[in-house]
């Protein structure tokens, strides 16, 4: 006969494999449309381009150096591949540049809504939510109308005479920037209200108690405690920004390309979808990279506080 | 300390806070405002009208996208929903189990990969299976949709089962309940309000999809979001305000329904 424990230890056992049964479908779903995909990219990246896209089934590890270098047409000689690279660089600087500014306007945001009285801050986050879920291309088009040379900026602009022709924004790499932090402003604001909402005023009076400033305050009681809000909204705004794809394609006009618009090129007009699939691969360790980051420093600071 | 002294008042930050709620709606208002606009130049303004909506309700590839787009939500946040419950209920309210975090992890996949590798890894898996069994149909769309939608309905589901305790489900039990029973009598009538947040929130992403749609989708299978990216590329009349205005409109319903539903507490 059985004893209780191994009848317990069974009926653990039969509860786990219901579990597994369980979540079954969403782990295939998500295998088959998802993960799987991944390692067929992997493997892409090591064939030679085919004709007219597609790929040719040889071995092949020139889409990975064609991600940084480039054959010379003429006397084969590798050298760096200037044009991919300045899209690196921009794709970087417009991503830091995006998440410094939603940092700076966010921050504030944040801040004031989480120091409304319980009852309006569920209005204000709701006024944050509406243009989150507002489809993206929507919010590109309506920035769009925005800063065109006959949008309201120009308008307002030549109107009070502070300029005597429409300024270019359309087409440059501000506009870019601009549509991506119009864009990605409540993926800031969201994580930084949740941080914040958390702090322990009682703190803060202390502070004040033994005089400190306003922004003594801010600096040694308030940036400490939404560190992890800070982190996290950094990480949010930063890894879609470097992806980017609909913002800069539709604001930079097609001249000013993003990493993603670099990668779409490669299965339209490039034709060369291996090159395609090792610079998808590139920005994905990137974007690991910065999620791997996050993490470490997510759970030294839960250690921190506790 | 003086009675009365804002101890949370930062200085300048309201200003700034009220910036950004002002420039996050101008775009937004102007967009709509225009929509109404009577004149077909989107600069001068030439009286109200609705005449662009009209246009774009007669308007036969707008019409096909948005149905389109509505199927293709409609399964895909459904299948999505069931498959994120079932997953949520093998998640929550247990001891850690071996590959419990695994799980987490996969579940959670499509959110960690950037949209575009996740559309490249797709085009080439799906052009090597329309090859191989000559299929074209809105399937591939609905999957790759249904994919993605998964860990955006499971977040709301996983959070509404983690605020329950079992007692309730333990005292079914002990009343002779089936494990059926009790699921349908008292766990899903809880679980309720999560599930139905869940599915707004994956019908919505699906609704919005680009990246992914753009490049997944075959010939003549635009969604309204891709249509509205090719359009982009041509001189753009008031009809895409008036499009886009609709459709904010369903996006603001459905976030206010979901504000409701996930507001609500047992």
């Amino acid at each position: 006969m059985a004893s209780a424990s191994e009848i317990a230890v069974e009926r653990d056992k039969a509860d786990i494999r219901k579990r597994w049964l369980l979540s079954a479908p969403a782990l295939f779903l998500i295998f088959i449309a998802g993960t799987g995909p991944l390692f067929i990219v992997i493997v892409y990246s090591f064939l030679a381009p085919g004709n007219y896209g597609d790929v040719k089934w040889e071995f092949s590890t020139d889409a990975w150096t064609g991600v940084f270098l480039e054959r010379d047409m003429f006397d084969d000689t590798l050298s760096v591949a200037d044009a991919h690279l300045q899209i690196f660089l921009r794709s970087a600087w417009l991503s830091l540049v995006t998440t410094v500014l939603t940092l700076i306007f966010g921050f504030p945001t944040a801040y004031f809504i989480a120091t409304r009285s319980e009852k309006s801050q569920a209005f204000w986050l709701f006024l944050i939510t509406i243009p989150f879920w507002t489809n993206l291309l929507i919010r590109t088009y309506a920035i769009q109308e925005v800063i065109r040379n006959e949008g309201i900026v120009n308008t307002v602009l030549l109107w009070t005479g502070i300029i005597s022709t429409p300024i270019q924004i359309m087409y440059t790499d501000w506009a870019i920037a601009l549509g991506m932090i119009y864009v990605y402003l409540p993926l800031m604001v969201l994580p930084l209200y949740a941080s914040m909402e958390k702090i322990d005023f009682r703190l803060v009076e202390a502070g004040y108690d033994l005089y400190a400033t306003r922004f003594q305050v801010l600096r040694r009681i308030v940036l400490p405690l939404v560190k992890p809000g800070i982190v996290a909204g950094c990480i949010l705004v930063f890894i879609p920004s470097l992806g980017a794809y609909v913002t800069p394609r539709v604001l930079g006009g097609g001249r000013n390309l993003m990493f993603g618009n670099l990668i779409e090129l490669q299965f339209g007009q490039g034709r060369n979808w291996p090159l395609g699939a090792a610079l998808s691969l590139t920005l994905m360790v990137i974007v690991m990279g910065a999620l791997i980051f996050y993490v470490r420093n997510a759970s030294r600071g839960d250690r921190r506080h506790g | 300390m003086a009675k009365g002294f804002p101890i949370k008042r930062q200085p300048g930050f309201a200003t700034i806070a009220m910036i950004c709620f002002f420039l996050l709606y101008l775009p937004i208002v102007t967009l709509v405002v225009y929509a109404f606009n009577a004149n077909s130049s989107m600069a001068v303004w030439g009286g109200f009208s609705l005449r662009w909506f009209y246009a774009a309700w007669n308007n036969e590839q707008v019409i096909e996208a948005s149905l389109r787009s509505l199927r293709i939500a409609s399964v895909a946040a459904v299948i999505a929903t069931i498959c994120a419950t079932m997953a949520a209920l093998a998640t929550t309210r247990t001891r850690p189990y071996r590959g419990l975090t695994a799980k987490y992890a996969f579940i959670n996949q499509p959110l960690m990969v950037p949209e575009i590798v996740t559309a490249v890894a797709l085009l080439i898996f799906f052009s090597r299976i329309k090859v191989a069994t000559g299929y074209s149909g809105l399937g591939y769309l609905i999957l790759a949709h249904t994919a993605f939608c998964i860990p955006f309905a499971y977040l709301p589901i996983r959070a509404r089962l983690e605020n329950m305790d079992l007692t309730l489900e333990t005292a079914a039990a002990d009343l002779y309940a089936t494990p059926w029973k009790t699921f349908r009598r008292v766990t899903l009538p809880l679980l309720w309000p999560g599930i139905l947040a869940g599915f707004m929130l994956a019908f919505v992403i699906s609704l919005d999809d680009v990246v992914i749609t753009e490049f997944v989708k075959s010939g003549g299978q635009d969604t309204l979001p891709t249509y509205m990216l090719g359009q982009l590329r041509r001189i753009v009349t008031p009809e895409m305000n008036a499009i886009s205005t609709v459709f904010l409109a369903i996006s603001v319903v459905i976030v206010t329904l979901f504000f409701l539903v996930s507001r609500r507490r047992t």
